[in-house]
């Protein structure tokens, strides 16, 4: 194998065991290199310096309510899909400070600067969170306020994103139109086959990052045969001829939803999922484009120096709605029909596109299995 | 100028979590739990950005205790002082009850979408407010009062539970020197006083105004605010002319903290004036 003249839009071969030397050059330009472990029994993101530390041979079983990992020899790297983590983790971080006061004989003094980090390059993202990262650019950033944090991580983020070649019970990215083939976003796409990687160039970071590693331009051929991977993924989540034994492929019917949900905001199913949701806001953790947040005020003892720390926070708590006056929703239902409503409906009105891409987190990651489509089935069927 | 409800800023503003020092100038009381307390920019004059729009709010932060979202009270035309009008119900509000002329505190912003004056030049203009709802209003008042000849026929309806609890009073005199009517009215009777006895609602009936065409400008207790548009409604007042300043928990002012929804609204970005065509749907459910 040799090394040529790359430019964007190439698709290029490189053996499996030259992952590794991406994964060094991406260090050796200065990033924090990131990609998928095994912690805790879930495949999650973690700094990663060796591809050893990818989930090699390991496959995801999912279902409502319901994760596993199982071990294969297969040899594969990427033939799990989504954990708990996204990209939301690194760019909009669970907990960050936004701004310090320290007082001073002049009274207090401010500084609201952000810190500087080191960028991130995230290995082995797939569509789904690539659309979800698309999403979050336009609530941090395409409004009239910018969160200069986000801008500056945003700005450094490099992507080697996977393209799927399976999918587990929970995915209905197809439905969303944000999988399971990644299109746009990434600097680098590759797809995993059986004994090698098809890298697609996507811009010049891409380039660059591909500089020391051996690989060879892909024939039309092996472009084809990488292309198909994505293509019959998609083809077997539209119809029922799963290649595994996939029980029930989910599907969110997109038509009319905007209107159909807040139509019905009265409808019984909101108290019905009500009497199964525990509230615990895991849906909202998970989501990769939850965005909600609040933020702690913390002082030292002296309560001469105070920062500001911004916090994840969820709809399904009774603080994310307090008022002095009260909690406005005071009850799990209209909890659970804000965080609905929000992600389907309303984040249209909002920032002029849907907020779910049917990655299937919300319905893995449920304590108790409450499957959001089958909660918009249930709507749509007694709608008025 | 007065930015229109449907002009946003165009360009990002990065400065968003930017927390400038103000110090206390003075502090008025005026009724028994609510202050009015005038602000001065601590690190210079005016400053790029600073100037406000009738109905948008400041963060105000108190380090050690957090922030509260408080409307201006104060006039537009001046931003190098500007005021809160402020009752005293949580934490932040009680601490900024104990400080003192020249303690200094933190302010974000202005944020939020101002009441739509400019689209109403030529109209009459009709305000009514209960309670503490007349703060953010204030500045509005101030504006028509400083270009009376931009408006037609301008008439306020304001309540408050007892003669006690009415903000602004030593001003009304000159509010109606310079020509706008001012109908004013308490929940309870209350020794000395002679005005009328009721709600604010119950005042729409007697304003002199050309409803059909009025911009109505509403800012009190949620039931009030519903009862007030009905009978505007009476008056063949447009729900695109009604326009409510609505309250939630405003946190970060910006857009981007997902806690001040109502239904498609993200209250501190897109209020919290917002037209009532938008917000009906959603005004009369409870929880949402």
């Amino acid at each position: 194998m040799v090394s040529q003249e790359l430019t964007t839009g190439d698709f290029v071969r490189i053996d499996k065991a030259s992952l590794q030397s991406i994964v060094s050059r991406l260090v050796e330009l200065g990033y924090r290199v990131v990609g998928p472990t095994i912690v805790d029994g879930a495949v999650a993101f973690a700094e990663l310096s060796d591809v050893q530390q990818l989930p090699i041979g390991v496959v995801d079983e999912q279902e409502a309510g319901h994760y596993r990992l199982r071990h294969t020899d297969s040899g594969s790297f990427f033939d799990y899909v989504v954990g708990p983590h996204s990209l939301k983790n690194y760019l909009f971080p669970a907990c960050q400070a936004v701004c310090s006061a320290v007082r001073s004989d002049d009274g207090w003094n401010f500084d609201a600067s952000p810190l500087a980090a080191q960028p991130i390059a995230a290995i082995g993202v797939r569509a789904c969170d690539l659309r979800a990262l698309a999403i979050q650019d336009r609530v941090f950033l395409g409004g009239s306020f910018v969160d200069a944090a986000y801008q500056t991580r945003r700005k450094g983020l490099f992507l080697l994103a996977v393209n799927c070649r399976r999918a587990t019970a929970t995915c209905f990215c197809h439905s969303m139109a944000a999988g399971p083939a990644v299109v746009e976003g990434a600097d680098l796409v590759l797809t995993e086959m059986d004994d090698h990687f098809v890298l697609r160039v996507d811009t010049a970071k891409g380039c660059e990052a591909l500089a020391t590693t051996l690989h060879r331009h892909c024939s039309k051929d092996e472009i084809a045969a990488a292309q198909a991977v994505s293509e019959s993924l998609e083809e077997s989540m539209r119809v029922d001829s799963g290649k595994e034994p996939i029980k029930q492929r989910r599907h969110l019917e997109t038509e009319g939803l905007h209107d159909l949900l807040l139509a019905n905001l009265t409808h019984p199913e909101w108290d019905a999922v009500a009497e199964r949701c525990l509230a615990c806001g895991n849906c909202t953790m998970v989501c990769p484009t939850c965005f909600c947040s609040s933020v702690d005020e913390i002082s030292d003892l002296t309560g001469d120096d105070a920062h500001r720390e911004r916090r994840w926070d969820s709809c399904f708590t009774g603080e994310h709605s307090r008022m002095h006056s009260g909690t406005v929703r005071a009850t799990t239902a209209a909890r659970y029909r804000q965080w609905l409503t929000h992600k389907l409906a309303t984040w249209i009105d909002q920032f002029g596109e849907v907020g779910c891409v049917g990655c299937g987190r919300c319905i893995t990651w449920c304590p108790v299995g409450i499957d959001l489509t089958a909660e918009v089935a249930a709507i749509r069927e007694g709608a008025s | 100028m007065i930015v229109s409800a449907d002009a946003r800023p165009a360009l990002p503003q990065p400065g968003g979590w930017r927390c400038e020092a103000a110090r206390i100038e003075q502090i008025r009381q005026e009724t028994s739990d609510v202050s009015t307390y005038e602000f001065a920019w601590r690190d210079g004059a005016k400053e790029e950005g600073r100037s406000f729009a009738p109905g948008q709010f400041h963060m105000v932060y108190l380090p050690g205790y957090g922030e509260a979202a408080l409307s201006i009270s104060s006039n537009p035309a001046k931003s190098e002082t500007f005021a809160h009008t402020v009752r005293r119900l949580g934490n932040v509000t009680h601490a900024l009850a104990r400080l003192s002329v020249g303690d200094s505190v933190g302010i974000r912003g202005p944020f939020g979408t101002p009441w739509p004056l400019d689209r109403f030049a030529g109209h009459d203009i009709v305000i009514a407010s209960g309670g503490l709802g007349l703060a953010p209003l204030r500045p509005v008042i101030y504006e028509l009062v400083s270009n009376r000849d931009r408006y037609g026929r301008v008439a306020i309806a304001y309540g408050a539970r007892t003669p006690n609890d009415l903000l602004f009073a030593d001003e009304f005199q000159s509010w109606r020197d310079n020509d706008l009517e001012v109908a004013v009215t308490v929940d309870m009777d209350a020794l000395g006083w002679d005005g009328p006895v009721g709600v604010v609602p119950g005042l729409i009936d007697t304003l002199d105004a050309d409803f059909e065409t009025a911009a109505v400008f509403i800012c009190g207790p949620e039931i009030m605010m519903r009862y007030t548009v009905q009978e505007a409604f009476q008056r063949s007042a447009k729900s695109q002319n009604i326009f409510l300043a609505m309250e939630r928990n405003m946190s970060c002012g910006m857009g981007l903290c997902g806690r001040c929804q109502i239904g498609p609204v993200l209250l501190c970005r897109d209020g919290p004036v917002v037209c009532y065509e938008t917000i009906a749907p959603f005004l009369n459910l409870e929880d949402l």
